[in-house]
């Protein structure tokens, strides 16, 4: 029998991964090293636009230790195509996107800074370095465009020639004639322009990869720092290198963090995976941290005006905005969807709002590709709409909850008029809480003795929605995607009753070695530590598609819940078939099989024994084993909610703030693992946080330069950056899903900008002020003249 | 040109030879196959190459190998007991939740255990102050805190 | 780091001798700038002498009127050395202020000073107490040593081998933190010796650390905050960047000064 023991789900069980994550025993891609292996380094460009005139690799492949050296001309040569973008938006002519070549080394022009121009192959890395220093580019510098703003201005440089206007798209969601009524019609107007600024991902593992060819079976192996082993498979195989699939195994061992920076197929991996044929050696790369700054996908990067109708009372009458998005200098893999799909569609927030307008121009510029970070265009939308009704309160003098909860959409299922079906939310139960937790109602007194002290306070609210859960594969189809999104689940029963998960799922620090094990080991009735989780490995597990956008247990949980489902019809056959019975009379509970009204029994390790040695078992109507797999494609997304609340300290003598009490509380459905939970959502606030007070990514805009391309002046946050938080949830457990969970992981980060920043404003009394809200910013916000009141 | 460098590394004598531009952190992880010690940066902020050198926490991917000769190295792999026992710092961290996807936290724990040796009744302001040397992105550093105080305690018992 | 050789000398007059022979070697000391540099790419040099194993660089003595330090202290050793807290306070936090932990417990004073950051904490400290740079050749006065932008009066095989504070009766420092760097955005240091007052100003002069000899005089006549409340030093003279206009970083030298003059008061 199995020990009874308390439900795991809801318990802040510790966690499985960190016995080696604490002792060194970790593996992650850097960390693997293999007989006879060579080291790659690649040679960027210094330009932030320039035609390459001609390469002369004639000192190079003659200094010492090197192996190879590849240019775009060889992988041209050889046939390689260029990085895809995994969905297709139509613009508001119908027309598709504009997608140029995305060549995986540099031909004939380089457009940022960082762009890779020549792979050189050596014994050791100092060696590859050495050589790639004798590669001599003729360039032809010509002149860079690095912003959104100024991307489609006359006369700027033209990074594509085939999108001769820079623009990618221009896209729109919502019916405007409806919208500008409601503008006319309109008591009363705010509108706020303003950026959402550009952010480096900073993982604090750089990313790596190792490839080796077997030219024994002509198969390859590839162990890199990804997010989604099959999707990264997919894209490089069948876009990319036109290699079958069942000839290249990925693996991503431990990775340390992600954010989205490791969801993309990027060109370092795919160029040493097709180069390790030609040399016939395992190859290394790892990114040095100045190559993560210049080349990881960066994120957000929108210029946006938006304004929000109001009536009288107000009640929100309608809401409108113009956003332009800048994609960098190529198309990152889900780059075209992150300001449209992600964005767009979240803009009624957790309001009523009854008509809204979005027009979305996606630029290219002489940058590094922008792709999706942490909330990947629902921290844009929250910030939009969060800034613009904290904004309207102040305008109107109502209180910023007060007017809240005027808007709040209180019926479920609430169809948005952008697109999104919200299945369930109580928005007043988070807000409540958090302003009780928040002690809102001693705020005043708090202020008034930041006064006395010389200190300016100020508090600020940002109630969230995201739409997580990603993605029902025939929305997302619809909607342009070039790939499902469903998730797969395996769970196989050892003759001696432990299970190991298979799940397509990737943990990259979410800890779901030991969440998955909590569901599969209630659902079961076995201990938790007779369940292993193995993911990352295409060679192991079922072809899953990853892990981002908050679907790891809405997606990939579902995903095992149905693999445990059929796990368990199964075990009532085998069981009838041991206890005599019929399988309609056999009961599964807390890992027993019983006959219904009977003490007849067999526990579910019995089960698997009999299924694995199967003497007596009813072989002509039942195979053998107990081993089964299941794909999950969700009906609809998953709508985590919250309500976070910032309160800040000014120092107006220097503009230095200060963070001094941070409330979250978060509606993410039902909880697994509280502990794992809150530790997502405290990491989410700190880059939330991080993008209001310090965050910037910075090109020159003369010379296309990154000026932010080292911690030197690329602001990380801290520690002492930011005081412990106060995190709470409150559940409305999702409908459409076994679990009834929705995620966690980004809620942080998209919440907490716009409650920094209204904090920000309330404190200095003023309208708006730029993204990091730096202290020279506050300062001279401080002694700007004509500053508006609330 | 190649050095011979000789120190002593989680209580082992090691000897190795190097060139001179090796840091102590590619030997310890590319020599001595310590791949616990992990390298996040190039400008010798974030910490997660922290080891202890003659007892202070210092960024082996900020030294050479060649400057460790004759000192004592300890890494994250020489902190626990010889049959996998956690140090108590490191069972603070498991048990606060302190770290997520790992990568920083070698460095994390190494720093801490100097840090509480050198302030032993650590409050959250002193560890928050004190962690300027180490970068984490999944935390928030809020758990880091937690595990850090009550690590701290955890050393005396 | 593009290939070099390393020498570790045990004696000063070794590594002098070694130095001599070779003009382009560098000093290495606690290498905290240093070996990123050169990680990076960023310089090359084609020796390494490594001072670290040099005991005759870690004198501590405090006297009656003077502390001086060895070149080859770490910083958290002079954040923690008693002989510090007792004579120069604000010396000691200047120290415990530097870089992070584990950059502390490797750079030294020597290798900072000789390094010159225009934003870096010890030259605001060694100007603004008046100190002198003793080398294995000769003695430097502060106001001579500190010559530009990562320049010193250091000639080529020059080693810095201790520094000597008059001990003052009073002094502070605060720093204002770049966010990203935690290098001084701007570091002023005040002290009041025999007669003398001394304000030194760190991370925003365009021409790395200086005097503010207008604070100096007024802070003379009379030592308080509000005496250099309209002190300013003019933008021109200062740096610009990415973190801060120069026009902030003048506000900010005047609130800094008042406040490190407050803090040395109290």
């Amino acid at each position: 029998m199995n020990a009874p023991h308390a439900p795991y789900i809801g318990q802040s069980i510790k966690r499985k991964e960190d016995q080696r994550f604490l002792t060194g025993g970790g593996t992650y891609t850097d960390d693997v090293a293999v007989a006879n292996q060579t080291h790659a380094y690649f040679l960027r460009s210094p330009h932030a636009h320039a035609k390459i005139r001609s390469i002369d690799l004639n000192k190079a492949k003659a200094a010492p230790g090197v192996v190879a050296i590849f240019t775009g001309d060889d992988l041209a040569a050889a046939k390689v195509g260029g990085l895809p973008c995994g969905w297709l938006i139509t613009d508001v002519n119908g027309q598709p996107m504009k997608e140029p070549p995305h060549p995986c080394l540099a031909q004939d022009k380089v457009r940022h800074v960082g762009d890779q121009v020549a792979v050189v192959i050596a014994e050791t890395l100092n060696l590859a370095k050495d050589a790639a220093e004798l590669i001599e580019v003729d360039y032809e510098i010509l002149p860079a465009v690095v912003s959104a703003a100024d991307a489609r201005k006359p006369g700027v440089a033209v990074v594509h020639d085939s999108a001769p206007d820079n623009t990618c798209y221009v896209w729109s969601i919502g019916t405007q004639d409806t919208v500008d009524k409601a503008f006319a019609s309109a008591k009363h107007v705010t509108t706020l322009e303003f950026a959402n600024n550009r952010l480096i991902p900073n993982a604090i593992e750089p990313r790596a990869a190792l490839a080796q060819y077997a030219r024994g079976d002509d198969s390859y192996t590839l162990h890199v720092t990804s997010q989604n082993p099959h999707v990264e498979r997919l894209l490089m195989t069948a876009f990319v290198l036109g290699l079958p699939e069942h000839k290249v195994r990925v693996i991503a061992p431990d990775v340390g963090g992600g954010f989205g920076s490791k969801i993309f197929l990027y060109a370092e991996e795919t160029v040493i995976v097709w180069a390790s044929k030609r040399v016939n050696r395992p190859i290394k790369w790892t990114a040095e941290r100045s190559e993560s700054f210049l080349t990881d996908a960066h994120g957000r990067d929108h210029v946006t005006k938006a304004e929000l109708a109001l009536d009288k009372n107000g009640k929100f009458l309608a809401m409108r905005v113009h956003t332009t998005a800048n994609m960098g200098a190529y198309l990152s893999t889900f780059a075209s969807c992150v300001p449209t799909i992600l964005y767009a569609t979240l803009l009624a927030g957790q309001y009523t709002t009854p008509a809204i307008y979005c027009e979305v121009t996606a630029v290219f510029t002489n940058t590094a590709p922008v792709d999706a970070y942490r909330g990947a265009g629902r921290p844009e939308a929250t910030y939009v709409v969060e800034r613009l009704v904290e904004t309207a309160a102040r305008e109107m003098g109502i209180s910023p909850a007060d007017l809240r909860r005027r808007n709040f959409i209180t019926q479920f299922p609430y169809q948005t008029p952008v697109a999104l079906c919200y299945d369930t939310g109580n928005y007043d139960a988070t807000l409540t809480e958090a302003m009780k937790l928040a002690d809102v109602a001693g705020f005043e007194a708090r202020r008034k003795q930041a006064a006395d002290r010389g200190k300016l306070r100020g508090l600020g609210y940002s109630t969230y929605i995201e739409a997580c859960g990603l993605a029902p594969s025939n929305i997302a189809g619809a909607l342009g995607a070039r790939a499902g999104l469903f998730e797969a689940g395996e769970i196989r029963f050892h003759p001696t009753g432990s299970v190991t998960v298979f799940t397509g799922s990737h943990s990259h620090g979410q800890g779901h070695e030991t969440t998955f094990a909590q569901v599969v080991a209630d659902k079961l009735g076995i201990p938790v530590e007779n369940v292993d989780v193995v993911h990352g490995d295409t060679g192991r597990i079922p072809f899953g598609m990853g892990t981002y956008g908050s679907r790891s247990i809405a997606v990939g949980g579902s995903a095992i819940m149905k693999a445990i489902d059929k796990i368990i019809d199964k075990g009532k056959k085998i069981a009838a078939h041991l206890l005599e019975a019929s399988d309609d009379n056999i009961e599964f509970r807390d890992g027993v099989f019983t006959v219904a009204g009977t003490d007849r029994k067999k526990t579910i390790a019995e089960v698997a024994f009999a299924a694995y040695v199967p003497h007596n078992y009813p072989l002509d109507k039942l195979e053998p084993g107990l081993n089964e797999t299941a794909f999950y494609d969700p009906a609809n997304f998953t709508y985590p909610a919250g309500s976070h609340i910032c309160e800040v300290e000014i120092d107006p003598q220097t503009g230095s703030t200060k963070v001094v009490n941070f409330t979250a509380v978060d509606d993410f459905g039902n909880v697994i693992n509280p502990m794992i939970v809150e530790g997502q959502v405290h990491g989410g606030l700190a880059q939330g946080i991080g993008q209001a007070l310090l965050e910037g990514c910075i090109y020159d805009a003369a010379s296309g330069q990154l000026l932010t391309g080292s911690y030197m002046d690329y602001a990380m946050p801290r520690a002492d950056d930011f005081p412990s938080f106060k995190v709470d949830t409150k559940v409305t457990a999702c409908t459409h899903n076994p679990l009834g969970v929705k995620g966690c992981g980004e809620a942080g980060a998209i919440g907490a900008p716009a409650a920094v920043i209204n904090a920000v404003t309330d404190a200095l009394n003023i309208k708006d002020i730029a993204m990091p809200a730096t202290s020279e910013k506050v300062w001279r916000a401080l002694n700007s003249k004509g500053k508006k009141t609330k | 040109m190649t050095l011979s460098v000789s120190l002593t590394v989680n209580g082992k004598a090691v000897t190795a030879n190097v060139d001179p531009r090796t840091l102590l952190a590619q030997l310890l992880r590319e020599q001595l196959h310590l791949t616990g010690t992990h390298i996040g940066c190039d400008t010798g902020q974030c910490g997660a190459c922290t080891v202890h050198l003659n007892g202070r926490a210092v960024k082996a991917c900020n030294i050479l190998a060649a400057q460790a000769q004759g000192m004592h190295v300890t890494t994250i792999e020489g902190i626990g007991g010889v049959n996998g026992e956690l140090h108590p710092m490191q069972a603070a961290f498991r048990e606060h939740h302190g770290l997520q996807c790992g990568f920083c936290t070698p460095g994390m724990v190494m720093n801490a255990i100097e840090l509480v040796q050198k302030h032993p009744n650590p409050n959250e302001d002193t560890v928050r102050a004190e962690l300027d040397g180490n970068l984490c992105r999944c935390t928030g550093y809020h758990n880091i805190v937690k595990a850090i105080v009550a690590g701290a305690a955890g050393m005396k018992g | 780091m593009h290939a070099f050789d390393y020498q570790r000398p045990a004696t000063l007059k070794d590594a002098a001798a070694f130095l001599k022979k070779n003009e382009n070697a560098r000093v290495l000391s606690g290498g905290q700038s240093l070996i990123p540099t050169l990680k990076m790419r960023l310089a090359q040099t084609p020796a390494l002498v490594d001072i670290n194993a040099i005991e005759e660089l870690r004198v501590v003595k405090l006297e009656a009127a003077m502390l001086t330090l060895g070149a080859g202290l770490r910083h958290s050793e002079v954040a923690t050395s008693k002989e510090v807290l007792i004579g120069i306070p604000a010396l000691a936090r200047v120290a415990a202020g530097i870089g992070d932990r584990q950059v502390r417990n490797m750079g030294t004073l020597g290798g900072a000073l000789a390094n010159n950051d225009p934003a870096a904490d010890y030259p605001a400290a060694v100007l603004g107490l008046g100190a002198t740079v003793h080398t294995n050749r000769r003695s430097i006065a502060a106001d001579k040593f500190f010559t530009g932008l990562y320049e010193t009066a250091l000639k080529p095989g020059e080693i810095i081998t201790s520094v000597q504070f008059p001990l003052p009766k009073r002094a502070a420092y605060i720093k204002f933190k770049n966010p990203a760097s935690r290098f001084a955005l701007v570091g002023v240091f005040v002290s009041e010796g025999a007669g003398v007052v001394r304000v030194a100003v760190t991370g925003a002069g365009n021409a790395g650390v200086f005097r503010v000899k207008d604070m100096e005089k007024k802070l003379g006549e009379k030592f308080a905050p509000e005496s250099i409340a309209k002190s300013k030093v003019a933008p021109d003279k200062l740096n610009a960047d990415l973190h801060a206009s120069a026009e902030y970083r003048s506000h900010l030298i005047t609130v800094l000064a008042q406040r490190a003059v407050a803090a040395a008061l109290s």
